[in-house]
């Protein structure tokens, strides 16, 4: 069996298990999948800049935010439905995405991710700025009414698991053969050994350009997503914690595989809901875990396995 | 054919001058060893032709082309290869991964063809059956031998080495000097090197550096007897 | 009021806001500066601070000057010695790696804000100050009689504020005495500027480090205790002064100490001034955007140098 072949089925299981567990789990449960589904592809987003180029972005939330804003603005403000204003909202994350690129691009390790930290700060505190459209902290509903696409209403929780589940499949397939492609191998080898990438005639800002634009609009498209499938859009989701959540989410699961950012987002999520019913000090188990994970494990739980037991792992 | 030509190419540091007004010519199919004490300027230079560094007065043409403005990679992609002073692979990839890294730019068609390339080269610089080993798992000298393997990859026209030998065995050194022997047929090979030896049995001319200019060119054989050359180095072998 | 003299309210409010930032600055540039590390969790020194100085105080039931004396030495000193703890068991095990650090210390700034949610409360706890009288302030104006002074209604601050000032330049020209006086500066620029070769004549570097990260720390605790009857404690302070560290530390040039005093008094001042004349959020939003672009355009910042 090729290697590629191999690959396949696996993402394939993993997407046939999702897929089975809508029918095994409660309601509860499957509803904290679709929401996990559409961070997971928030995670995978980050994950190719982070995980597979090596940038490592404190800022990311401008982006998921853009696509959400992107497609919730459109909505409300131009009374779009919900395909085109999911276009819309793609389309924003993707600009931005290369603005931002182009700019932070001109720097580099540490002083990047301050630059992204800081332009993700300034978009967030815009969004508040300009309250009278975006309501700020408070955000607005997105009316069920309006949350159909296709005919279908994403609001009923069925709907809306496997509407998260063919969203999550179609980025997980997309991120799966990109990797495997010249300008993924590219990305790795730019992550490894940047100068040595250079002298072999790669053009490495080039390549880190579309990777930042690239995943840009994954967490784009997963931020309007999210407000299409839950009916909400607001500025918390641009503040940093929700930079940092796609860090924490790749380094636990494995920063440079396929599968780690949906196995981080389940594990984080799973957690942080079952430490918030004892104290709202939740984040402390983000903030130890993060310290954990620098110090003890920097490859996070795919990576292990893919260091000590399958190392074809994508 | 000139290659490869510098005209009055130059490095200035803030008050030091590195490399003043080098006039340098490589013709299509030479192995041109240079050679001069350490601090002489041979590594700035050369930078200057990878384009790693800028410099600071001076143009550089490569096969009629005006490259002094071009990025490293830009130079790289027009068919130069390049290999570090301190080997500089990609330590947590395979082997066989480093090979197709360098061979997939410049092989057209498919993953097969890439594979064809990466086999080819193996076999050449001997490191075929370490296909699935990590890079940063081999010896030093089978490091360097990547290295090279990776500049193979690309078949340049123009294969610059620095410091190839440094840190080799002397049966890996003769294995070397073999390649160089092999390659020299179609690949123009530029060599920074200390080891006179290696120079001596490859170089088919030589250029020496001293305070960042030029001393002397010549044939080997001239320059051993060059008593310019024998003062600025004094014995070294 | 007239334009006057609320701009100059605006001003004096601006310099507190300077002399406070410039302590909490001058630590993170310290410890970037010779430790060459980001330390995100830097906010949450500063709000430790406030948040002993409170518990100190409210243990101290007789006159709040005694309280906030001791708050003033020992809360530093707790916070530093915390800090140091926290080099030793993370900092130093992964090398001080640049990028490592940060995400560690994104750890730790959890840790450290989420237990004080948990042990102090979400609530903000205000702290009286030792003294605290009115004084009303001039203002001058051209009238008939030419040059005279007037005393607008409105146009006063408090003796604490002003102490406040002063205090912050006192602790600053005895940190510039130590740093260029004294063998114990002379050992820290000597790590700064060569670890390796201040390890080879015998300084003990780990040691200087946690020394280092203990005094980044202790500086930024100190701003709090000084800010703290000003502002209240609140386990989220730490937030904006870190925000606002970075953007003095950068702009002023990462390793300057002296960029970060000129880039605290400049940022300060605006940041006060816009924060009254327009929206504290315009203003922040600014001086986000001023950090972003000068690491872009202008990475060595305003005093630095840079990078060959």
């Amino acid at each position: 069996m090729s290697g590629t072949t191999r690959n396949l089925i696996l993402h394939l299981f993993v997407l046939a298990m999702l897929t089975a567990l809508y029918f095994i789990v409660s309601e509860y449960h499957s509803g904290n999948l679709a929401r996990i589904m559409v961070m997971a592809v928030y995670a995978m987003g980050y994950n190719l800049l982070f995980g597979y180029t090596g940038l490592l972005s404190l800022g990311h939330a401008l982006f998921f935010a853009s696509g959400m804003y992107g497609f919730g603005l459109a909505m409300e403000h131009l009374g779009a439905s919900a395909a085109p204003a999911m276009l819309i909202g793609l389309i924003s994350a993707l600009i931005v995405s290369a603005v931002i690129g182009f700019l932070a691009l001109r720097t580099s390790g540490v002083a990047f991710m301050i630059v992204t930290l800081m332009f993700a700060q300034a978009g967030y505190l815009t969004i508040l700025l300009a309250g009278t459209y975006t309501r700020g902290d408070e955000g607005f509903v997105i009316k069920q009414a309006d949350r159909v696409l296709g005919g279908i209403d994403l609001s009923q929780s069925d709907n809306r698991y496997f509407a998260a589940l063919i969203l999550f499949g179609i980025c997980f397939l997309f991120i799966g053969w990109l990797v495997q492609t010249r300008f993924g191998k590219t990305l790795v080898a730019i992550r490894e050994n940047p100068e040595r990438a250079r002298m072999l005639g790669y053009d490495i800002q080039r390549h880190k350009l579309l990777a930042i634009i690239i995943s840009g609009t994954l967490s784009g498209v997963a931020g309007a997503a999210y407000a299409l499938l839950f009916g909400y859009a607001g500025a918390t989701f641009a503040m940093v914690e929700y930079s940092i959540y796609p860090l924490l989410w790749v380094l636990l699961g494995g920063a440079g595989t396929t599968i780690g950012p949906l196995i981080g987002t389940i594990f984080m999520t799973y957690l942080i809901n079952i430490t918030s019913e004892f104290t709202s000090a939740y984040m402390l188990v983000a903030g130890l875990i993060l310290i954990l994970l620098t110090l003890f494990a920097p490859h996070g739980l795919a990576g292990v396995l893919r260091k000590k037991l399958l190392p074809w792992l994508p | 054919m000139n290659l490869l030509s510098t005209t009055g190419l130059s490095k200035n540091y803030a008050g030091l001058q590195a490399v003043s007004d080098v006039n340098f010519d490589l013709p299509a199919g030479q192995v041109r060893a240079l050679i001069g004490p350490n601090g002489a300027g041979k590594t700035t230079f050369v930078g200057m032709l990878s384009g790693r560094i800028e410099s600071s007065q001076g143009t550089v043409l490569f096969d009629n082309t005006d490259i002094t403005r071009l990025p490293a990679h830009k130079r790289m992609s027009m068919g130069m290869a390049y290999t570090f002073q301190i080997t500089s692979v990609f330590s947590k990839l395979s082997v066989h991964e480093n090979i197709a890294l360098a061979a997939r730019r410049v092989v057209k068609g498919g993953k097969s063809d890439v594979d064809t390339r990466v086999s080819e080269v193996l076999n050449k610089v001997n490191l075929t059956d370490r296909y699935d080993q990590i890079a940063g798992d081999l010896s030093y000298g089978h490091q360097r031998l990547l290295e090279i393997g990776m500049g193979l990859a690309q078949k340049p026209r123009l294969f610059i080495l620095d410091e190839p030998t440094q840190g080799l065995a002397e049966s890996e050194i003769d294995d070397f000097i073999a390649l160089i022997a092999e390659l020299s047929t179609g690949t123009t090979i530029l060599l920074i090197e200390h080891n006179m030896d290696v120079v001596m049995r490859t170089a088919h001319y030589i250029t020496v550096l001293n305070f960042g200019e030029i001393l002397a060119e010549g044939t080997p054989d001239e320059i051993r007897a060059n008593e310019a050359v024998q003062s600025a180095y004094l014995g070294k072998s | 009021m007239d334009f006057g003299p609320y701009l100059f309210i605006a001003s004096l409010e601006g310099a507190i806001t300077a002399a406070v930032l410039a302590l909490t600055a001058v630590g993170l540039s310290i410890v970037f500066g010779i430790m060459r590390v980001v330390n995100v969790a830097h906010g949450e020194f500063f709000m430790l601070g406030a948040v002993i100085a409170w518990w100190i105080t409210s243990m101290v039931s007789s006159h709040p000057a005694l309280g906030f004396v001791a708050a003033l030495i020992i809360a530093p000193i707790v916070v530093g010695v915390l800090a140091m703890v926290c080099d030793y068991l993370v900092l130093r095990r992964i090398n001080y790696d640049p990028e490592r650090t940060i995400v560690a210390t994104i750890g730790l700034l959890y840790v450290l804000q989420q237990t004080t949610l948990m042990t102090f409360g979400p609530e903000a706890r205000p702290v009286e100050p030792p003294f605290n009288t009115r004084i009303a302030l001039p203002w001058f104006e051209f009238g008939e009689n030419g040059f005279a002074l007037t005393w607008p209604w409105g146009l006063s601050t408090t003796t604490y504020k002003l102490a406040v000032i002063g205090a912050a330049v006192f602790i600053l020209l005895v940190l510039w005495v130590i740093m260029s006086r004294t063998r114990m500066g002379l050992i820290m620029r000597a790590t700064q500027l060569d670890s390796e070769m201040a390890q080879a004549h015998g300084i003990p570097v780990n040691k200087v480090y946690a020394l280092i990260f203990g005094l980044g720390a202790g500086l930024a605790a100190l701003g709090a205790v000084l800010v703290v009857p000003i502002q209240q404690a609140h386990y989220l302070m730490g937030g904006d002064p870190l925000l606002l560290s970075f953007i003095v530390v950068i702009i002023g040039g990462l390793g300057s100490v002296a960029g970060t005093i000129v880039a605290a008094i400049l940022i300060g001042m605006s940041n006060g001034i816009i924060s009254v004349f327009f929206t504290p959020t315009l203003a922040k939003i600014i001086a986000t955007l001023l950090v972003a672009f000068v690491l872009v355009f202008r990475p060595q910042g305003l005093f630095g140098k840079p990078e060959r």
